[in-house]
């Protein structure tokens, strides 16, 4: 608790804190050290696009910060209910900072702040002690609520012209036209690899990745899983699904029981079949390598999340011959998918396989809604780059401050 | 009512996802914090789930005379009955993640070196993964190889020393940083918006109902 200590000297009060630390036979000399100038014009005002509860403070620097005795070094903010106070401390700034957010303010409650120059005055032979010159009391601020993030305006222009699109071409593919989808050879191959594994009279083994039921990831792989286990029903084949969350395994079992049912054939489906190996990320990878050399599966489809482990698993499927998928929207791990696998879904694919698969015609009226979006982008893109190669000419900068209303590129970030 | 009502609940609460994300006001904001504690939840309830078809599947397969992978399913269970034991009854109680504790000596002198043993097994695989994807059987793979050399001589010391007589800018740390700073971030980036409304897509699938293969169906 700041306990003020008044000195009068050159006319200007003085604030120490934590008077009761400081001997008095110091106080004598605290009282011939030149105080810095407080910071000036403090005030409070609501922080934007939040849901209450934080005030933006602003102030300009002491005279003495960084000029002058140069010997503020930082800044002590405090709040009051009250423009007579008591003032609290709740929170500090350094010195050459002019702005402190008080994140843990009652949003509607009247505040009034001061920031208080923080110098250290040497004593004899003692620990420098703080002296404190607050300014004056800020105008009342309050913390309020918005209703609309203004941040993320373009945002959300770009989410309706996004989902326009979409039911757009939903809505074209239920009328029944006729929606051309080009071939994705990794989700073509799935009876081919399922076929080969029922030849073989060897394991299929789908790894739906590594997180949970929360990654929109896993559910297209939970989604992709029931197509595969439908046809490996329809084959007599044996399908095993390890999983590393104990969600997804009670998923996949829902997925693969109606799919075995919808195939005729209820009575082939396991449950066991379905089964958790472990949440820690190499123990799954161990305990799937380790079925992996024993077991020798024909077929393995590796459709989710994958981090590192994604180049363990691979590689270990590789080394046995099995034919693999794979299909992830992890950039960093498509290349060891690419190098290791026979086919992979890249990123959009591995969204879009559950209305390739379906051909369901709602489903597939999203994918030309997804591809409208890209053009938009697209040529969104190439407006940017005609924009941009103007101004850097017309200009003569590159620098992305300098080209003004060329640069677009602000347009687009969202807050 | 099986497959309306999770249907339901997935279309509220992405809605209402969708809308705190423009409305930072209550109860928008904080609803998706209560959603989230909600998740963790389940979740927390579901890992017993696991935990016993862990145990089941493994005494099935330890059980199972002809199973040849016996041994393992006894490991699996012996090694989880362990690590429940002490750290439930042997390690001070809530204690147990303390520095010192007998969970912590089993997790940090048996978990972890397991765990980096997997991890180390990365670079092997790197290798034998690169051997296969750098072999120039088409224009396109001779085209990565080029690209990998260049890259990987670029990012060692003894790249520049080879080209340190050529003008700064022409020298193999230059021709890298080049590679990875243009074509491959616009690959990326190319790879990236595709999945960013791969994403957008699906969720709204999903969150339309339109979607609903997740819940066990068509």
């Amino acid at each position: 608790m700041a306990v003020v200590l008044l000195a009068t000297v050159i006319g200007t009060p003085i604030l120490a804190v934590g008077q009761s630390e400081v001997p008095a036979a110091l106080a004598p000399t605290i009282a011939q050290v030149p105080p810095p100038h407080p910071p000036r014009d403090v005030r409070g005002s609501d922080s934007p696009n939040d849901a209450g509860g934080s005030i933006a403070i602003t102030w300009i620097k002491s005279l003495d910060d960084g000029a002058g005795l140069n010997s503020v070094t930082a800044y002590k903010i405090l709040r009051a209910t009250s423009p007579t106070g008591p003032f609290d401390t709740i929170g500090a700034a350094a010195a050459g900072q002019t702005s402190f957010t008080d994140a843990v303010a009652r949003t509607s409650t009247p505040y009034y702040y001061e920031v208080a120059a923080v110098a250290l005055v040497p004593t004899l032979g003692g620990e420098p002690v703080p002296l404190l010159v607050p300014s004056d009391p800020s105008p009342v601020a309050h913390a309020k609520a918005q209703w609309f993030h203004a941040g993320r305006l373009n945002a959300l222009i770009a989410v309706i012209i996004l989902c326009s699109a979409i039911l757009y071409f939903i809505t074209q593919a239920k009328s029944g036209r006729s929606l051309f989808i080009r071939k994705i050879a990794g989700l073509e191959a799935v009876d081919e690899a399922v076929g080969r594994a029922t030849e073989m009279g060897k394991k299929i083994f789908y790894i739906p990745g590594t997180q949970d039921m929360d990654e929109v990831q896993t559910l297209a792989g939970i989604t992709i899983l029931g197509r595969v286990a439908k046809v490996a029903a329809d084959y007599e084949a044996d399908l095993q699904v390890p999983v590393a969350r104990s969600l997804v395994m009670v998923t996949c079992r829902e997925v693969v029981k109606e799919a075995y049912l919808n195939a005729g054939r209820p009575d082939a489906y396991k449950e066991d079949k379905i089964f958790y190996l472990t949440d820690d990320q190499f123990g799954y990878a161990a305990g799937i390598d380790g079925l992996v050399m024993r077991d020798k599966p024909a077929t393995m489809f590796y459709m989710g999340a994958f981090y590192a482990e994604a180049l363990i698993l691979s590689e270990t499927g590789n080394s046995i011959g099995a034919m693999q998928i794979a299909g992830t929207a992890m950039p960093a791990q498509l290349p060891f998918f690419v190098a290791a696998c026979d086919y992979t879904l890249i990123g959009e694919e591995l969204f879009a396989a559950s209305a390739y698969l379906s051909k369901e015609p709602k489903l597939l009226g999203s994918l030309k809604g997804q591809d409208a979006g890209k053009a938009i982008i697209l040529v969104t893109i190439l407006i940017g780059i005609i924009l941009t190669s103007i101004g850097a000419l017309s200009l003569q900068t590159n620098d992305p401050e300098k080209l003004g209303f060329y640069n677009i590129a602000p347009w687009f970030e969202v807050q | 009512m099986r497959r309306e009502i999770p249907t339901f609940i997935a279309f509220f609460v992405g809605i209402v996802c969708i809308i705190q994300f423009f409305i930072p006001h209550r109860p928008f904001g904080t609803l998706v914090d209560t959603f989230s504690d909600w998740f963790s939840i389940v979740q927390a309830f579901a890992i017993w789930l696991g935990a016993l078809n862990l145990i089941k599947i493994s005494m099935q397969k330890s059980l199972a005379r002809k199973a040849r992978d016996r041994w393992y399913g006894f490991v699996v269970v012996l090694a989880f009955l362990l690590i429940v034991i002490v750290g439930f009854f042997f390690s001070g109680g809530r204690q147990f993640q303390l520095v010192g504790t007998r969970f912590d000596y089993l997790y940090v002198n048996i978990y972890t070196p397991l765990a980096s043993t997997m991890f180390a097994l990365l670079a092997f695989f790197v290798a034998s993964a690169s051997y296969r994807a750098f072999r120039a059987r088409s224009w396109e793979a001779t085209l990565l190889l080029l690209a990998a050399f260049l890259v990987m001589l670029g990012r060692v010391p003894v790249g520049d020393q080879l080209t340190h007589w050529l003008r700064e800018g022409f020298r193999l740390s230059d021709i890298a940083s080049w590679i990875m700073t243009y074509p491959q971030v616009a690959g990326q980036r190319a790879i990236m918006i595709g999945i960013a409304l791969g994403v957008a897509s699906a969720s709204l699938r999903l969150i339309l109902g339109l979607e609903r293969s997740y819940l066990g169906g068509e």
